[in-house]
């Protein structure tokens, strides 16, 4: 899923600032899960802000809602029919969400309300960790089904580089070394003489490096 | 254009048989030359070529290309160190013809430290080769004389393509494995980590030996001499993939402070001289860092000099 965390609250403050009329927009999808964005963090982040602004003697009408997914039209309409009560929305979306809703309104100010991170998993209680940088181009059936795209800080396709140590990278001991992880994995799959095969040179036209990414489907399109 | 075949003199010692020998040489934080001339001129009679750093520790210095030129104006070999942490691969390819037209002989591909280490800890990092695949870009360049997208390349370089290795790091199983690879991606010359517990490193070799990569490839054992007991215990505890024995911390301990770093130097050329006797190292590569005025010290105490006429 995507992973996102909460945006401070100053920052958030000097983006409502001189609006007198917010909309808090969660959204019941990934965020809801990585505990970002979902009902309960829009009820805490409205609550924050009314306290801060009464006390600035600055009261604010923020308006709470959480609808089942930025991410698509169908869902973001059940909005239209108030958009013009707010002055602006702050969405606890991911920045697809937020764009999303950013296209739909066009009057309207979006101002993001989290900070989308990564494509991860929830590893742990409290604990969310990346998984997939969304290359395009899935390496997995080679490396063990560890991803050194996304888990090696260099990104090395032929690793692990000299800085691996006690299966840590070199950024630290909070950081496990992916090519150590792939190592364990070929090894538990008996599979090691994979590692000697030499990963060629990736075509990253499917990252983004080769611009704005879409899949067109015309099977599915109507 | 010249169609003559560019050998450099780090290759043909290697190749006629003898110990080489290679130091390096730190680009200065500045634009001035004369810092790098300085070290060049240092120790150039005693090393067949110098390495030069490529941003290490990622911490912004003079390019290593331009640093490379100023020794090759001077006459002294350079190693082109490379790193693909910084450019992807129309600039390394880039580089690499840059390199080649004022005939420099040799290129060091590595992935190069993370930038988190250096003074532009916010910067994006490239990473769109690996060292491996970098090796195999020169190597395609040279022997295809072709770009990688296919293009034919007008007087191909001639470049000499060696690797690094680190016998230490991480898992140890796959060290020589991964030596294995390098070398089949067209590695003719390994500098390894640098060495402080020879043990391990000869268990490194004899590996390597067995699969008999020693043959296909000149293995130039890493060597830093310690300046004092500090930078010991700081290798051994905050720079990844270095192993320090203990052994190698209490003698430096055991010696007053004024003596250490003599105290680095005589341990630096005794393991040089143990090494020299190990079937599969080819060299030395004698990494002085900030300390280039010792390695003629080291290098002639060490039975390397004079260097061999080749």
């Amino acid at each position: 899923m995507i992973i996102a965390e909460k945006k401070p609250i100053e920052e958030i403050i000097e983006e409502v600032r001189n609006y007198d009329r917010l909309l808090i927009l969660g959204c019941n999808e990934c965020v809801t899960v990585c505990e970002a964005g979902g009902k309960k963090e829009v009820e805490v982040l409205a609550s924050a802000l009314r306290m801060y602004f009464i006390t600035q003697g600055n009261e604010k009408i923020i308006k709470e809602k959480t609808i089942e997914r930025q991410c698509d039209h169908e869902y973001l309409e059940e909005i239209r029919k108030n958009i013009d009560e707010y002055d602006a929305i702050v969405s606890l979306a991911c920045g697809v969400g937020v764009q999303f809703a950013a296209e739909k309104y066009l009057t309207t100010p979006l101002i993001p309300g989290v900070n989308t991170v990564c494509l991860g998993a929830n590893e742990d209680r409290g604990l969310w960790t990346e998984r997939c940088q969304a290359c395009g181009s899935c390496v997995l059936a080679r490396t063990g089904g560890i991803c050194p795209v996304s888990r090696c800080a260099k990104r090395v396709l032929n690793g692990p580089c000299g800085g691996s140590t006690n299966g840590k990278c070199e950024l630290g001991p909070d950081t496990d070394c992916a090519w150590q992880l792939i190592i364990d994995r070929l090894k538990a799959l008996g599979k090691m003489d994979d590692y000697e095969k030499i990963a060629p040179i990736k075509d990253w036209s499917t990252d983004r490096a080769g611009g704005p990414r879409t899949v067109t489907r015309e099977d599915v399109k109507i | 254009m010249s169609e003559l075949k560019i050998v450099g003199r780090l290759e043909s010692v290697l190749k006629a048989g003898h110990l080489g020998v290679t130091s390096e040489c730190g680009p200065p934080r500045g634009s001035d030359p004369e810092e790098v001339k300085k070290k060049g001129m240092l120790i150039k009679d005693h090393v067949d070529a110098i390495n030069v750093t490529d941003n290490q520790t990622a911490m912004t210095r003079m390019s290593s290309l331009a640093a490379c030129v100023h020794l090759k104006l001077l006459g002294i070999e350079p190693v082109l160190q490379m790193v693909t942490r910084d450019r992807n691969r129309v600039a390394l390819q880039s580089d690499i013809l840059g390199a080649a037209s004022f005939d420099i002989p040799n290129m060091l591909c590595l992935s190069g430290d993370h930038q988190s280490f250096g003074d532009c800890a916010q910067g994006q990092n490239v990473h769109d080769l690996d060292s491996m695949q970098l090796i195999q870009t020169v190597r395609h360049m040279r022997d295809e004389g072709k770009f990688l997208g296919g293009d034919n390349i007008k007087r191909p370089p001639q470049i000499f393509v060696g690797a690094a290795a680190n016998p230490f790091a991480d898992p140890f199983e796959i060290r020589v494995p991964r030596l294995a690879k390098k070398i089949a991606c067209g590695a003719e010359f390994i500098q390894t980590q640098c060495i402080y517990n020879l043990d391990k490193f000869k268990e490194w070799v004899r590996r390597a030996r067995d699969r008999g990569l020693c043959e296909k490839t000149f293995i130039m054992a890493g060597m830093t001499p310690m300046k004092s007991v500090g930078m010991a215990k700081y290798m051994k505890n905050k720079v990844p993939g270095m192993d320090v024995p203990d052994e190698i911390i209490n003698r430096l301990a055991g010696v007053e402070k004024g003596k250490q770093a003599q105290e680095g130097i005589d341990i630096c050329v005794e393991h040089i001289q143990a090494l020299k006797e190990v079937e599969g190292v080819s060299g030395f590569h004698i990494m002085a860092i900030e300390w280039e005025e010792k390695v003629p010290e080291i290098v002639e105490r060490s039975g390397l000099y004079p260097r061999p006429e080749v």
